[in-house]
């Protein structure tokens, strides 16, 4: 099972060192090596974001992220995972799940019951 | 004449064996049934009902079968294996098809043992933390206790068709997001197993109160952390909380009066309290406390069970119930856990030694909004001759009691205090 993992920014915490916290480094390796990542990167600040419309067949362009909160998303993970619970492993273990919040997404699988 | 009184007869007996196993055994072939469709919640249910319904028709005329758990899973999985036939023309349902006919058939069960017993694996999956706390109340009362969705938007006093949603979201999220349908391995049970036991817990309380169509919900609740005390016999938590819920249902016939008022413990008529269900509670929690891993579930256990076997309430053990609440408040700090430490402080060792930590407690603003903590400054502040005062937290008391009940309590109380001579 694939799962976008959006590694965002929690604006109400401030504390800048975390006792225990894992680091970055160490969690790119260990997953890459056991193939749970399949790719992942930062990306640039919202401020450097374009959103992109199309409205009555008009492309509708504008500067900035589409989410009202500001540098939400810092960056993201693709993981391939047997279920939630190795998922939520995953992310427990990345720095951002301590001083920030990560969304898992399960992946869409094409189904008959939805 | 006569033959129909014997079909009549064994119709009404075949229904009440039915009605015997439909309270553990919906929750066991639907288990069994999650599994053997590869996690399909829809299917699994739709196959028990219908294999309960079969039941219904065909054992009055054929009789009861010997092994009724192997007839209702087997009926259920025929079931199955028709539909997911009848459906194979679907491109999902085709790969669910060809691997059930990649494997062997799986046996006819031919007895009750042989089944196998996944009621654990589903507790953990309808109470997974991934979930939230009203899909998982939900999924556990449709899924483990088998109530009809109606039944259960009826205890929660929403629409049906709004339970009906909550519970469709919920078993969506659990295909989608693929919450595995397992007993966590050791490190994740401290995780996992207090959900449960928080569901469980808040449904016996959904059900403790005197309003008919609620009650259900705590003898499901009872039945259901029955089962897993049974499944989980080395978890003393798990036995924690039964023991827990029996100790408080053995108190249940005497807490409401003929007008349907709340009794306060000190009135209550003790002689009601059912003896039974305190010797199964004290003894469960006994055992459970001998492993030495007293949780808060045991904690509160060992607190209700001074309570219950107290002959009078002036006899209740107080200065023991002191020493568990100061222990619950270091295992599960809590402001409520604080107020009634401070009660039973008062009952314990007298108004003048609880007044202080009542007013700690008042002045960290934690309770701002409940009216039990100015009810009992109230009582404090009465018992040390302080009337006006007492008064005083009686008003505010009142003016924030949420229910009808309460506020009759509360200005019984009143009108007590304002009596000449007391």
């Amino acid at each position: 099972m694939k799962y976008l993992m959006l590694v965002c920014v929690d604006p109400d915490l401030t504390q800048r060192d975390i006792p225990g916290e894992p680091d970055v480094e160490d969690w790119v390796r260990e997953n890459d090596a056991k193939g749970v990542r399949l790719m992942g990167d930062r990306v640039r600040p919202g401020s450097d974001a374009t959103t992109v419309r199309v409205r009555d067949g008009e492309v509708l362009l504008t500067d900035g992220p589409y989410a009202e909160t500001k540098d939400l998303i810092a960056g993201f993970d693709v993981l391939e995972c047997a279920d939630l619970d190795e998922a939520v492993r995953v992310a427990a273990g990345h720095p951002m799940a301590w001083h920030g919040v990560i969304e898992l997404r399960p992946f869409w699988v094409d189904d008959n019951d939805s | 004449m006569t033959d129909e009184k014997s079909s009549d007869e064994a119709g009404s007996e075949a229904g009440e064996v039915i009605a015997g196993i439909y309270a553990d055994g919906w929750s066991r072939i639907v288990a069994t049934m999650i599994r053997f469709t590869g996690g399909d919640w829809d299917l699994a249910e739709e196959c028990a009902q219908d294999a309960f319904t079969q039941a219904l028709r065909r054992w009055p005329e054929e009789g009861i079968p010997r092994q009724p758990l192997a007839w209702l899973t087997t009926a259920a999985r025929n079931r199955a294996v028709d539909r997911l036939r009848r459906a194979s023309t679907e491109a999902a349902k085709l790969r669910q098809f060809a691997a059930l006919e990649a494997e062997p058939p799986p046996p006819v069960y031919t007895s009750d043992s042989e089944i196998p017993d996944e009621r654990l694996e589903l507790m953990f999956t309808c109470c997974h933390p991934a979930l939230n706390l009203d899909a998982q109340v939900a999924l556990t009362l449709r899924s483990l206790a088998g109530l009809s969705t109606a039944e259960i938007a009826r205890a929660f006093l929403v629409t049906e068709r709004t339970m009906g949603q909550r519970i469709f979201r919920a078993k969506q999220k659990v295909a989608h997001a693929v919450i595995p349908f397992r007993v966590p391995p050791a490190h994740l049970l401290p995780d996992r197993l207090p959900s449960v036991l928080h569901v469980l817990y808040l449904l016996y309380n959904e059900g403790y109160s005197d309003q008919p169509n609620k009650t259900r919900l705590s003898s499901e609740a009872i039945r259901l952390a029955r089962v897993l005390a049974g499944l989980m016999p080395d978890e003393p938590e798990a036995q924690g909380l039964l023991a827990l819920m029996l100790l408080h249902d053995a108190r249940r016939a005497s807490r409401f009066d003929a007008e349907g008022d709340a009794v306060t413990l000190a009135e209550q008529d003790r002689s009601v309290w059912d003896q039974d269900r305190v010797a199964e509670g004290t003894a469960i929690l006994e055992r459970a406390l001998r492993r030495g891993r007293a949780g808060p579930f045991q904690i509160q256990a060992a607190i209700a069970a001074c309570h219950a076997t107290a002959p009078t309430f002036g006899d209740t053990d107080w200065p023991q119930i002191v020493g568990l609440y100061e222990q619950l408040g270091r295992v599960a700090p809590s402001p409520l856990v604080e107020l009634n430490h401070a009660v039973a402080l008062g009952m314990a060792q007298g108004p003048e030694t609880a007044l202080p930590v009542l007013d700690a407690l008042a002045a960290s603003g934690r309770l701002d909004g409940y009216h039990l903590l100015h009810a009992t400054r109230a009582d404090l502040l009465r018992r040390l001759g302080r009337n006006e005062e007492a008064e005083e937290s009686l008003r505010a008391a009142l003016e924030l009691a949420p229910t009808d009940a309460e506020r009759r309590l509360l200005e019984r109380r009143l009108a007590d205090m304002r009596m000449p001579g007391r």
